[in-house]
Formats: C-alpha cells, sequence, structure tokens
C-alpha cells in the first residue's frame, strides 16, 4: 500500500511525513514525528489524552487521520510552552498539584488552552463541562478545575 | 536542636521543629509531565523495533485442541511468533505481589492459555512483526483448534454444585473434611472473636441484608505498555509501565527460566495504576518474542485488551447481620463475603474478610469468605483490595440500625468506633488512630448542618485499610556542589518523588531543591517492594531517614577529622556540623555544602544507602460525608457535595494528600453510582471502553472537600501513615446511605446506575 506524503505545520515548523492511508494522526505524531506527549488512552475519542489543536479546533488526535494534516496547523503539548517560560496553565497545574500521574495532562492542559481561548472567564460549570472530554482517574477532577479557573484569573489580568 | 546520629532507630522530629514535611513545593517531576516530555510505557522508541501484538480466546471457556502458527511464521515482516510452548509449566507455588498473592502455575496460564481458555480475551499467543499492520495480519493467520465449553460468570452460580468446573484440580481449601470432588470455590476463610451467638441474644435490634457488587476496573488512562529487548547472550532490558519493576523483574525470571541478574527492568512514568499494575500480562510475552526474534519488541494494550484481560477488582454477594443494644452499642456482627477471584483464585477475600469490621471495636464477630473462580478475567488489586465491598455492606447495615433506634449516624459511629488499644476482630491491638477524629470532624463540618432540599439525601460511612511497609531500600549520593541525588525504588505514581525530596531535605537539613530524586531500574539500587499498600511514602521516609542519618554521621566525621577533635565531639544542627562539648565555639561551623565540596580531600565521596524491611504501619481511617439529589423522572443521582476527613498520620505534601482523598472518592463515586463490567449470556464482555464503561468525568462531580487529620505514627521517623487507599472504601455506603434518606429505598446492590435507580422509585411508588 502506497504512503502518502503530506506536507504540514507542526507548534509552528513545516514538517514534511509519509504515513499509511489509515493512519491515525495521533499515530504519525507519536510514531513517525517522535512526539510522544499526546497519549493514546482508549482510540476511540472517549479519553481526550490526544487531545491536539487542528487550525486552531480541539480534536482528539485518534479520530483524525494523519493524512488529514495535509496544509494544516498542528498544535501539541510540545509546543505549549514558549522558551523558558511554561504556559501559565502548566505553572498553575504544578502550582495546584492538579496531576497526580500526569498521563492525562496533556490532554487536559490542550484542552484547557482551548477553552481559555473561547471563554476568558469561564465559571467552574463551564470548566466541568468543557473538560468531560478528557477523563482523569487520579485526581478527582477538584485541582484540575481549580488550576484553570486560576490560570484565568491570571491570564485575564495580564 | 542536636539531631540524635544514631542509624538503627528513627529520629523522632517534633512537628514544630518541620521545616519543609508538611509544605507544598513543585513536584520534582512537575515540568516534565505538563510539557509531554516525560516518557510513559508507549513513549519509549528503540531502533529495529518490532511491535508485538496478541491473540486472545474469542470464548469465555474452551479447551484448546491444538494451535498451528505455520502461516503467521511464514508472513513476511513476522519475526517470532510465541505459545504456551515457549513457556515452561510450573509448579503451584504462592509469592506476595502487592497486597495479594499470586501464584505460578497460575500467573504462566494467565499470561499464556495452556490447556484452556478461561475467559473472553485469555491470550492464546502473540506476534511480533516489522509493522503493527503485518502484527494484525499475523494474528488473523494463527488457527487455534478450540473445543467450547459451558462458562460461569456469576459468582452464586459458580458455587452451585452443578456450575461448570474450571479447574479440574481445585479442590476448596479451609474446609474439613477436605472435599473429593472439583469446585469453583478455591478456598474457604474465617475470622472469629468472642460467641455472636450470645451477643445477637444482648441484641435489641437485629438487621441482616444481603448485598451485590459487580466488577469495577482500575480504569488507569494509560494502558498496559512495555519495550523488551534481549541480547545474543541472554541478557535482557524492559522498559514498562508498573507499579514495582523489582517484582516484574522476579516475575519474568521465573516465567522465562532467566537468571534474576540477567534482566534489568526500568520503570517508566506510570499513567495509573491503583493496584492494576502490580502483576504482568505484556511483560513476558515481550521478553519472550524478543529473545526469540534478537529484536527490541513494543507491546501495548488497546483499550478493549485492558478491560477484557487485565485485573478488574471482585464483583461479590456478601451477607452481613449485625445487632445492637436500644442505646446503640452494638453486640455481635456476622459477615458472609463472596468473592469472585476471575479464572484463578486468589482475589482479595482475605483483606476483604479481615476489613469488614475493623472500624468498630466488637467483642463477638465471625465473619466467613469464599474466593471463587468463574471465566472472567483474573481479578488484580484495586485500592484497598476487598476492603471496599465488605465495608460497603457493613455501613449500610451500621446506617440501617442507626436509623432504626433513631440514634444520630455519627453518635451511633462513635459508641462504636475502635480507638487506641481496642482489639481489632482480625488480631491486632490498634496504636493510636484517627477514627474518632475523623468522626468528629465531619460532625463538627458546616457540611453536616446545611439544610437539604426535596429529592435530596445525605450520607456518611468510615471506613479503614491496614497499609503496608516492607522490603525497601534507598540512596543518597552527595554531590560535589552540596547538592544531592536520591534515588528510590518505588514508582511515582502520585507525587511520592516530592514527598521523598521532602524527607530527605527534612533529614538532612538542606533545601528542597537540593535534592534531585530518580526512580531506579533494578539493577542501580537494592531490591524494592512496589507501590502499593499506602507503602511508598510511609517506607521510603524510613529508608531515606537511614540513608541521611548515614550522610550526617560521615558529615560529622569528616568535620571531626578537619578539625582534629574527636568525632564524637560533633553534633549536628540545622544542617551543619559544629564543634560541641569542651570544642563548642572553637571552630566555626561547616555547612553541608563545604563538607561536601572537601569531601573528596577527607576521605572519598559521601553518601548514605538503606535497605530495610519496613515496619510498624499505621493503619488509616476515614469519614465519607456526601450529599446527592435524585431526579424521580430519570432515575438520575447528583453528586451536591463531598467531605472527606482522613487521618494521614503526617501529610508530607499535603496538596497530594489531598488529591489521594478526592481521586479516592471520585472513583468510589464511579463504583457506587455507574461502574460495572456487563457480561452476555455468551460470557463476553458488553462494555469494553470508556464510552459503556462510564467512569465519572468533571461534570459529573463537585469539588470535593478534604480534612486531613494527622494522628502521627509513633513508628514513623515523620508520623506518616500511608493515605492511598483508605479513600476508595467509604464512598460507596455514603451514596446508598444518603440514597436511602433521599429515596426511602435501601439500595443493595451497586452500582445504582440510573435504570436501577428509576425501577425501584416505579416500584416504590407503584406500592405506594
Amino acid at each position: 500500500m502506497a504512503k502518502i506524503h503530506v506536507t504540514t505545520t507542526v507548534n509552528g515548523d513545516a514538517v514534511e511525513f509519509l504515513c499509511d492511508p489509515e493512519q491515525t494522526l495521533l499515530d504519525v505524531l507519536r510514531d513517525e514525528l517522535e512526539l510522544t506527549g499526546s497519549k493514546e488512552g482508549c482510540a476511540s475519542g472517549d479519553c481526550g489524552a490526544c487531545s491536539v489543536m487542528l487550525d486552531g479546533r480541539l480534536v482528539c488526535a485518534c479520530l483524525v487521520l494523519g493524512a488529514e494534516a495535509e496544509g494544516r496547523g498542528v498544535e501539541t503539548i510540545e509546543g505549549m510552552a514558549t522558551g523558558d517560560e511554561l504556559h501559565p496553565l502548566q505553572r498553575k497545574f504544578l502550582e495546584h498539584a492538579a496531576l497526580q500521574c500526569g498521563v492525562c495532562t496533556p490532554g487536559f492542559l490542550i484542552a484547557a488552552k482551548a477553552l481559555l481561548e473561547k471563554n476568558p472567564d469561564p465559571s467552574e460549570t463551564e470548566v466541568r463541562y468543557w473538560l468531560a472530554g478528557n477523563l482523569c482517574r487520579c485526581t478527582g477532577y477538584d485541582k484540575i478545575v481549580r488550576a484553570v479557573l486560576d490560570a484565568a484569573t491570571e491570564m485575564r489580568g495580564s | 536542636m542536636a539531631t540524635v546520629l544514631k542509624t538503627d532507630t528513627p529520629a523522632p522530629q517534633s512537628p514544630h521543629a518541620l521545616k519543609w514535611v508538611g509544605t507544598r513545593p513543585i513536584r520534582p517531576d512537575g515540568v516534565d509531565k505538563v510539557t509531554g516530555r516525560a516518557k510513559f510505557g508507549a513513549d519509549l522508541i528503540l531502533s529495529g523495533m518490532l511491535v508485538g501484538k496478541v491473540l486472545r480466546s474469542p470464548h469465555p471457556h474452551a479447551r484448546i485442541r491444538s494451535i498451528d502458527t505455520s502461516k503467521a511464521e511464514a508472513l513476511p515482516g513476522v519475526k517470532a511468533v510465541v505459545t504456551h510452548d515457549d513457556f515452561h509449566d510450573l509448579p503451584s507455588e504462592f509469592v506476595p505481589a502487592g497486597e495479594m498473592l499470586v501464584n505460578y502455575r497460575d500467573m504462566v496460564r494467565n499470561v499464556m492459555a495452556r490447556e484452556k481458555a478461561l475467559y473472553e480475551g485469555h491470550p492464546v499467543a502473540a506476534v511480533a512483526a516489522t509493522s503493527a499492520q503485518i502484527a494484525r495480519q499475523a494474528l488473523k493467520l494463527i488457527e487455534v483448534d478450540y473445543e467450547p465449553l459451558p462458562h460461569v460468570i456469576d459468582v452464586v452460580e459458580a458455587m452451585r454444585d452443578d456450575a461448570p468446573v474450571l479447574h479440574d484440580d481445585l479442590f476448596t481449601a479451609g474446609v474439613e473434611p477436605p472435599p473429593t470432588k472439583p469446585s469453583n470455590v478455591a478456598k474457604r476463610v474465617e475470622f472469629a472473636i468472642g460467641d455472636t451467638e450470645a451477643g445477637f441474644a444482648e441484641a435489641d435490634l437485629v438487621v441482616e441484608r444481603t448485598f451485590d457488587t459487580k466488577p469495577v476496573h482500575q480504569g488507569y488512562i494509560e494502558p498496559h505498555a512495555c519495550v523488551a529487548s534481549v541480547s545474543e547472550d541472554g541478557q535482557a532490558e524492559l522498559w514498562c509501565s508498573t507499579q514495582g519493576q523489582f517484582l516484574v523483574r522476579s516475575h519474568c525470571a521465573k516465567l522465562l527460566g532467566m537468571d534474576i541478574s540477567a534482566i534489568r527492568v526500568t520503570a517508566s512514568e506510570i499513567g495509573g495504576g491503583f493496584g492494576g499494575k502490580t502483576v504482568v500480562y505484556l511483560e513476558p510475552l515481550a521478553m519472550a518474542l524478543a529473545r526469540k526474534s534478537h529484536h527490541p519488541v513494543k507491546m501495548v494494550m488497546s483499550r478493549d485488551e485492558v478491560f477484557q484481560a487485565s485485573g478488574p477488582t471482585s464483583g461479590a454477594n456478601v451477607w452481613v447481620k449485625i445487632g445492637a443494644t436500644r442505646h446503640g452499642r452494638i453486640t455481635a456482627a456476622e459477615a458472609v463475603l463472596k468473592y469472585q477471584a476471575g479464572a484463578f483464585q486468589g482475589g482479595p477475600i482475605q483483606p476483604g474478610c479481615m476489613a469488614a469490621f475493623a472500624p468498630y471495636d466488637l467483642a463477638n464477630v465471625k465473619v466467613v469468605g469464599f474466593d471463587v473462580v468463574s471465566n472472567r478475567p483474573k481479578v488484580a488489586a484495586y485500592r484497598a483490595p476487598g476492603a471496599p465491598i465488605s465495608e460497603f455492606a457493613v455501613e449500610c447495615v451500621i446506617d440501617e440500625l442507626a436509623k432504626e433506634l433513631e440514634i444520630d449516624p455519627i453518635e451511633f459511629r462513635l459508641e462504636n468506633a475502635a480507638k487506641e488499644g481496642t482489639r481489632a476482630a482480625y488480631g491486632p491491638k490498634f496504636g493510636p488512630i484517627g477514627l474518632i477524629d475523623t468522626l468528629r470532624k465531619i460532625k463538627e463540618s458546616e457540611h453536616y448542618r446545611t439544610p437539604l432540599g426535596p429529592n435530596q439525601g445525605r450520607g456518611i460511612a468510615s471506613g479503614f485499610w491496614f497499609n503496608i511497609g516492607g522490603e525497601t531500600s534507598a540512596s543518597i549520593n552527595v554531590n560535589e556542589d552540596g547538592t544531592v541525588t536520591l534515588m528510590a525504588g518505588t514508582p511515582d505514581i502520585g507525587g511520592s518523588r516530592a514527598s521523598s525530596c521532602l524527607m530527605a531535605a527534612e533529614a538532612l537539613g538542606i533545601d528542597y531543591d537540593k535534592v534531585r530524586p530518580i526512580i531506579a531500574d533494578t539493577s542501580s539500587l537494592g531490591y524494592t517492594f512496589l507501590t502499593g499498600g499506602s507503602r511508598a511514602t510511609f517506607s521510603n521516609g524510613l529508608a531515606v531517614n537511614e540513608a541521611a542519618q548515614q550522610v550526617i554521621k560521615e558529615m560529622c566525621a569528616r568535620a571531626a577529622r578537619f578539625w582534629e577533635i574527636p568525632a564524637d565531639a560533633v553534633t549536628w544542627e540545622d544542617g551543619m556540623a559544629k564543634p560541641a562539648g569542651a570544642n563548642a565555639g572553637d571552630f566555626e561551623p561547616l555547612s553541608f555544602a563545604e563538607l561536601a565540596k572537601m569531601a573528596g580531600k577527607t576521605g572519598g565521596p559521601i553518601g548514605g544507602h538503606a535497605h530495610l524491611n519496613a515496619q510498624g504501619a499505621g493503619p488509616s481511617f476515614g469519614t465519607h460525608l456526601v450529599d446527592l439529589e435524585v431526579d424521580q423522572e430519570t432515575g438520575r443521582v447528583t453528586i451536591l457535595r463531598y467531605t472527606v476527613a482522613q487521618d494521614a498520620g503526617k501529610a508530607v505534601h499535603p496538596a497530594y494528600v489531598e488529591g489521594q482523598y478526592q481521586g479516592g472518592a471520585v472513583q468510589g463515586i464511579g463504583w457506587a453510582l455507574n461502574e460495572e463490567y456487563i457480561y452476555g449470556p455468551d460470557g463476553r464482555l458488553q462494555n469494553p471502553g470508556f464510552l459503556d464503561y462510564r467512569m465519572p468525568v468533571a461534570s459529573d462531580v463537585p469539588m470535593i472537600d478534604t480534612v486531613i487529620v494527622e494522628v502521627a505514627n509513633p513508628r514513623h521517623p515523620f508520623g506518616v501513615r500511608g493515605v492511598g487507599e483508605t479513600p476508595i472504601v467509604p464512598p460507596m455506603a455514603a451514596i446508598a446511605n444518603a440514597m436511602e434518606q433521599a429515596t426511602g429505598i435501601r439500595f443493595t446492590e451497586l452500582p445504582m446506575s440510573p435504570p436501577k435507580v428509576l425501577k425501584a422509585l416505579e416500584a416504590a411508588n407503584g406500592a405506594g
């Protein structure tokens, strides 16, 4: 089966890769580009551990084909910090101890960033419903929700 | 205050003197985990790496007549195929694995079916190929000749005389006379004190109930994953997501017939475990494939495979009977517990029995338990294994007694609560414990006094877990600039690097950020038992403190040598060596960093290395309070408010202790309201995915309030008990008790999912 040649942008960098027609964007990111920050928890779009931004839209990378990235922009957890500066969400997750095992954390951070770009001043309920596509088994969500609300406050202030 | 320079006994610390323990710094591994840098099980990429996949039985119970792998082996790109022929049969031998026992005869059969496939998803063969596509194709080319057999799923049905028998050689242990006929009942256990018959005769009220619980999965977000590599001279390296790299090493050595020293296991970052990553599934298969193919092999489970073939905890049938006086004093308590073990014996029946009545000070107790096999995946430990099931049933009956006797449920529990000096029904006498404190904290809480609305209910329940210690090693290496490297052997599943570094900083008298930790591989550190049993922070604290005392002793000796005074004339204060006694004030103190810098000239590198068997784990008790609302039209239950009070002994990093309380409570909410394994009449699991196995999401739960009670464990240098497991014990009963208040219906079956609640509401309304 012939591979498909794809030209795309990942975290601002021009990237080319070859992928099988049935290969998901998640598999391409992890196996071809070695960006393993996006995680596979279910491969069915139910856990959100593979959340990435595709042309500014929050998607599960396991539900997108690698070939669909052609000509588009992909943002992953690896592109969230700027130089030495963590994104305020990353910092607030650390300050609030909003992670235990950390495997769901990249997905939560990408999803939370997408929320705050749409809605800089979400209520607790809005945060909870927006993040309902991301499973965390360790924290019970309390500290995650607090970290997102705190980051939103800080980002509005700056 | 001078630190006592003895390495054989822990140095008791005054809580007021603590500088680091009890603070909330950023965890050392934090940045890696918010940037995607942290490497989990599936994240390792080696050159020339193959992809391994498992062929699994579609049948819940079938004899395997033959397996033909020749077509798969002939497929281009396939580098190795393994079946049970690649593993030696092993004799029956029980060894501890976390809080459970494993039997190597069963383990070799669970990782690869031999005579029979015993559950849907039971591995029958595995392949390694140059791509995932080829590996999947190869699985389809393997021909297995099955003889399907009648199956049994339910625990009560599995105990019947006419049930299909899974193992012809399984005879019930613990009954007299020993049975002559094999059955699915692996063993009967019994714990008893006093005379329950006499106790019930003294009771003014006796309540008895039967409860049913379903198997629930640990639900870690990271599926099992590993990468194995075996060199031509038989030396193996294994990278895997596990709660215990040393256990993986010993299990693989046993199953593959290798020397322990020939296997180096590195624990990857672990994406959740909760007990489910204390056993091996893929690791021996990847090792066998790597050995056969001479290539590194990566294996990762799909989510379906995780549900079908890795351990949930037991579903169970539990009968409880408790009698009490009209003043609320319990006179006798009995329980019969029937726990599913899955396809092989060894469910958590023993701890389930021992924990059942542990929160109470009782004179007359009898608990009987049965370990029962059926055609389901072998159960694995899940957070306080066994206890949530038995304590759920007991806490429901306690609540019913309190209600009937018109006594406040907290007062009823206080009247009967275990305290220091209470002899537990399972044997030991409790030291200082915090159950009464947690009950009082809940009673005093603002939450307990807020009014409820219509269709709302409030419930409470208490819970207990033993906590364990065990074999633990730790090393502290002092670097040339006065920083230190701390090596621990317990995979960091929820912040234990942070707690270990805090305890090291405290013991050494240096800053937290001067301590950098690693989780050592099995060839770099002495044997260390797994992360489980709420033991990591407890046991590491003992080992880290001992290693730190060695460092301090050596630093004092170096200072003495430098000052040319006797070693015992040096004391250690505030992270500095100071001359003492007759020499006090004669020399300027030498700091930790100064002594580290001069180490090369004063005798060589300085380090401390502890190898011990941690004793004196302290049990942790908790009490949970929940408010909920029942939707009369849909049967949906909404958790409105939730408070956890639990005794931590000492919270080394309080934020991660709160996290354990909150996470355990929410797992318990899932267990109570939604989670269950659903089997069809064909014996196949119908909901092996997160869409249909519904774990709580952020919009299902409120904030979880926490109260950390600290009744110090006198047998730990920092007072630590261990906190991770107790929080999952009370939620199911607290919620069932709240449901009773909201609806007037006593739910005895978990989960209390919307269809079941709606049916019960309709039945009650119809009857009314």
